[in-house]
């Protein structure tokens, strides 16, 4: 169930969401629905720069947990292992924490599985929430984000990532597969 | 032929096929294994030490020689990984009853083997097994014989890495019995290819292999000087087989000269790190002050071990 | 049966010919060389125009395998390889299984081996027991039943003092002895050259001093008994100069040196490539170097093809396991040229190595073509280019550091007591 159900946009190249923007609207989504005690966890690398920035905003006391899913992907078998893997590191006790999901892309929900996957081997939480800047649509698992920046037609063949600058200020790009 | 002839552990994109020699391997493919194992280090530390990479792969133990320890570092990983691990110990003596080692191995691979790890007593076996097997099966070199035990070299390197940081202002002391060792000369090879400017090797002349200096080291016969100033200590297990004959007198006496203790320890830098690749022979290679001393990264060594082990395994089976 | 060889350019080291000229066959013998004899109709001619005519090669040391290793090799197969490689007389060396030590076993290989009209066998009897190295072998019978020389092959004698009476008892008839110089003790479990390569890839080794130190003894033993000795099969640069200042001082010795040690170096065992795993081991480059100069400058009398074939199951296995040798008879004249094009030496001067000189150190009347000698004839295409396989090597040992690779210089015709014994089928 969405708080807020967002916008629906039609895809333009030439007109891509601010991510800051969004960014701040993805905040106040998530505001009434966590305790300076919710596990929040990004995924590397754009949702980590997201969870780190919601983190701070809405004054989370419990520290900020990264995950790299790479040793839980299930098309390993055909891309094989990653040039460079994160560690994972999720510093607060999973047993029956409340615990939101921070990723910059919702796609076709692998991704959240494969992480669900990791966070059930540290513990098991009370709850898990997710929040993704994009939602592109294209699942393949029956996956949904309680909190959407903004839902985009993004076409097959390309994809859509977030980027930071040196400043910190984050953008959304668009490359060709 | 999918393997570069010019290198056969990697495949014709220049990924690990086989890990069977630290030597020729490119630096960035060294790095990407000790990267790699530095996330599986964190996996390790958790409730469930355990991820599900490797899930429905079979690994084999292919154990010619036997070594409980080694054999079940390996067992852990895979399992870690969540392959399934079969062990073999393969009675050499049955061996020598016909069935050659290329029979044994086709025999296992009917068996639908993703993975062989083999220990073997003659150098180069890993190299004609790889040589022989189904394009999709790895190989990994659990040992061979004189000639190289990559995976702890790579710890080792792992080890140091972790506690010094980068390579390019070491200076790195290995000592014992060079001539004999798997574990030196993969060390040497590793160290030589991550940029470390400065390697020596210390042991009596008897247990120094012919023109090692052409493996980029320098020999010192004496200990004393060796070990002036250097930052790691790597020493070397002499096998019990060597203590007493024609090669080295007696324990006693190898100890006197090249065992490590605490006054000869001193000669190198204060914060230099002492390793030791297990199982030890305390009062002969190491003295237990200095094993168990704060100086001593043996342990951690052990632990590192495993995320090493499954980081060569991993990146292995993702290159297929 | 008589055979005109036609238009062929003739190389005969020991007449120093090298020139066109016409061959001509009969009754087993060459009759006549350039001009044919009146009344000469030859039965067949053969236009061998762009060819070299030389004498059948004399190989040194050729394992037949027979008998007792059949499973390698068999005589047939083996004879069949050497004709193919343009060799008409062959030694072979006594380790056989039982080693050549009875006159029993010596007068059958030489039956058999005549049965099959091939190249002529000249078996070298073993110096000891069983190459046992302690009892000596009944050398005179053996030597009436065919035996030209004495070895031990690769096997150790038990001590000095056997090796001294071996020498003192052979010289007392004056039997030639071929001994390969290897300290057993010092070579003990050792596969590779005690040098950078066997230091890299952890294998035992061998050292140089290994073959010096045998070879002092050997020399100073064959000074004080004035035995005839055969140097075979030597590998280091150290050796060569202990053999040239030993000839230079008048010791009345001869030597030679196995093909695959003129090219090779421990460099080509790459990553345990078991096709290298030879005895004696490939040393370091500058050794190979150092033979190379002493085949020219004639310390080392004679190059051989040290033939050894062994089947995939023997070679097959980690390097220090494998099977050592490399099969060659085939690979004698061309891997020959090749050493010849690469030192720039002049090829009657090459061809001497593998003929006359080797004879020679046999004391057989073969490798030339003189007239009224036995016609034992190579006949080859210098130019020709073919690629060493299984499927193109007559051996039934298909282990060669060779495999794959092209040489230059083919075998056309190998004749021998005057009648076709191998044709080229185009």
């Amino acid at each position: 169930m969405l708080a807020h159900p967002p916008d629906h946009h039609p895809f333009s190249a030439q007109a891509l969401p601010d991510a800051e923007l969004l960014l701040t609207n993805l905040i106040e989504q998530i505001r009434p629905h966590v305790t300076p005690e919710t596990g929040i966890v990004g995924i590397h690398t754009g949702g980590v720069w997201l969870a780190e920035r919601i983190h701070a905003a809405l004054g989370i006391i419990s520290p900020l947990g990264t995950l790299d899913v790479s040793f839980y992907r299930d098309d390993f078998t055909k891309t094989g292992m990653r040039r460079h893997v994160k560690s994972s590191d999720v510093p607060f006790a999973v047993d029956g924490a409340r615990m939101l999901i921070v990723d910059d892309v919702l796609f076709t929900g692998r991704t959240i599985r494969a992480a669900l996957n990791e966070l059930f081997d540290y513990g098991r939480p009370a709850c898990i929430e997710l929040a993704a800047l994009i939602d592109r649509g294209g699942r393949e698992l029956p996956i949904a984000a309680r909190f959407v920046g903004q839902t985009l037609d993004v076409p097959p063949t390309m994809s859509i990532e977030l980027t930071r600058n040196t400043a910190g200020t984050l953008a959304l790009q668009l490359s060709t597969n | 032929m999918w393997l570069d002839p010019s290198n056969p552990q990697l495949n014709t994109n220049g990924e690990l096929h086989h890990l069977l020699s630290l030597e020729g391997l490119p630096a960035e493919v060294l790095r990407q294994i000790l990267d790699t194992a530095v996330s599986f280090a964190g996996v390790t530390q958790r409730e469930v030490k355990k991820v599900p990479l490797l899930r429905g792969k079979a690994v084999f133990n292919l154990f010619f020689e036997p070594s409980t320890r080694t054999r079940t570092t390996f067992e852990i990983a895979a399992k870690r990984l969540s392959a399934d691990v079969i062990n073999l110990a393969i009675n050499v003596s049955s061996q020598s009853k016909g069935e050659s080692v290329l029979d044994t191995v086709a025999n296992l691979a009917a068996m639908q083997a993703d993975m062989f790890v083999v220990r073997h007593a003659a150098s180069g076996a890993p190299h004609l097994i790889a040589r022989h097997v189904a394009q999709d099966i790895h190989v990994i070199n659990a040992g061979d014989g004189r000639h190289s035990h990559p995976t702890q070299g790579l710890l080792d390197m792992f080890t140091i890495r972790h506690y010094k940081g980068d390579f390019n202002q070491l200076r790195v002391a290995i000592v014992g019995d060079i001539l004999h060792s798997r574990v030196a000369r993969s060390q040497i090879h590793a160290l030589t290819t991550l940029g470390c400017p400065e390697i020596r090797v210390i042991g009596p002349k008897t247990l120094l292999p012919a023109q090692v200096n052409r493996l980029g080291v320098h020999v010192y016969p004496d200990m004393h000087q060796g070990l002036k100033d250097v930052d790691v200590v790597m020493m070397l297990r002499l096998q019990n087989e060597r203590m007493n004959g024609a090669l080295l007198p007696s324990a006693q006496e190898f100890y006197k000269n090249y065992g490590l203790t605490d006054d000869k320890l001193a000669l190198a830098k204060p914060d230099a790190i002492v390793l030791h690749p297990g199982p030890m022979n305390r009062g002969v290679e190491i003295d237990s002050s200095v094993a168990d001393g704060k100086q001593s990264v043996i342990l951690p060594q052990v632990t590192f071990g495993i995320a090493v082990r499954m980081a060569v395994m991993s990146i292995l089976a993702g290159n297929s | 049966m008589k055979i005109h060889l036609k238009n062929g350019h003739l190389i005969d080291p020991l007449n120093g010919i090298n020139a066109l000229r016409d061959v001509f066959i009969a009754a087993g013998k060459i009759v006549a060389i350039g001009e044919a004899p009146t009344d000469f109709h030859a039965n067949r001619t053969v236009d061998v125009s762009g060819r070299i005519i030389c004498p059948g090669l004399v190989d040194l040391a050729v394992r037949l395998r027979e008998p007792g290793y059949e499973y390698l090799a068999t005589l047939e197969s083996e004879m069949q390889a050497a004709i193919a490689g343009g060799v008409t007389s062959l030694a072979c060396p006594p380790d056989t299984d039982p080693p050549l030590d009875e006159p029993g076993l010596v007068e059958m290989l030489k039956y058999r081996a005549k049965n099959l009209h091939q190249c002529h066998v000249y078996p070298i009897g073993a110096l000891t027991v069983g190459l046992k190295g302690s009892r000596l072998t009944e050398m005179a019978e053996l030597h009436d039943a065919g035996c030209v020389a004495f070895a031990q092959a690769e096997a150790p004698f038990a001590d000095t003092q056997v090796l001294r009476h071996a020498l003192q008892y052979a010289s007392t008839f004056d039997f030639p002895v071929w001994l390969r110089p290897q300290d057993p003790a010092l070579a003990r479990h050792g596969v590779a050259h005690d040098g950078e390569v066997a230091t890299r890839l952890g294998l035992p080794a061998i050292p140089v001093t290994a073959e010096t130190v045998a070879l002092s003894t050997i020399l100073i033993i064959a000074q004080e008994t004035g035995a005839r000795i055969h140097i075979a099969r030597l590998s280091s640069a150290e050796g060569v100069a202990m053999v040239r200042e030993a000839k230079a001082r008048g010791l009345p010795i001869t030597c030679d040196i196995g093909i695959h040690h003129a090219h090779l170096s421990e460099m080509d065992i790459g990553y345990f490539d078991p096709n290298c795993h030879l005895r004696p081991p490939l040393r370091s480059s500058r050794d190979r170097d150092a033979l190379r100069a002493g085949v020219i400058d004639g310390t080392i009398d004679a190059i051989c093809s040290d033939h050894t074939p062994v089947d995939e199951d023997a070679k097959q296995l980690p390097f220090s396991e494998a099977e050592p040798g490399a099969t060659g008879v085939e690979l004698l004249l061309p891997l020959t040229l090749k050493w010849a094009a690469e030192s720039k030496l002049d090829l009657v001067s090459a061809l001497a190595k593998i003929t006359s000189l080797p004879a020679a150190i046999l004391g057989i009347a073969a490798g030339h073509l003189s007239v009224g000698a036995t016609a034992d004839i190579c006949v080859f295409d210098p130019e020709r280019l073919w690629q060493v396989s299984a499927q193109t090597l007559k051996s039934q040992g298909k282990n060669t550091p060779y495999s794959g690779f092209e040489l230059r210089g083919r075998v056309t015709h190998t004749l021998v007591n005057g009648n076709i014994a191998f044709e080229e089928i185009v």
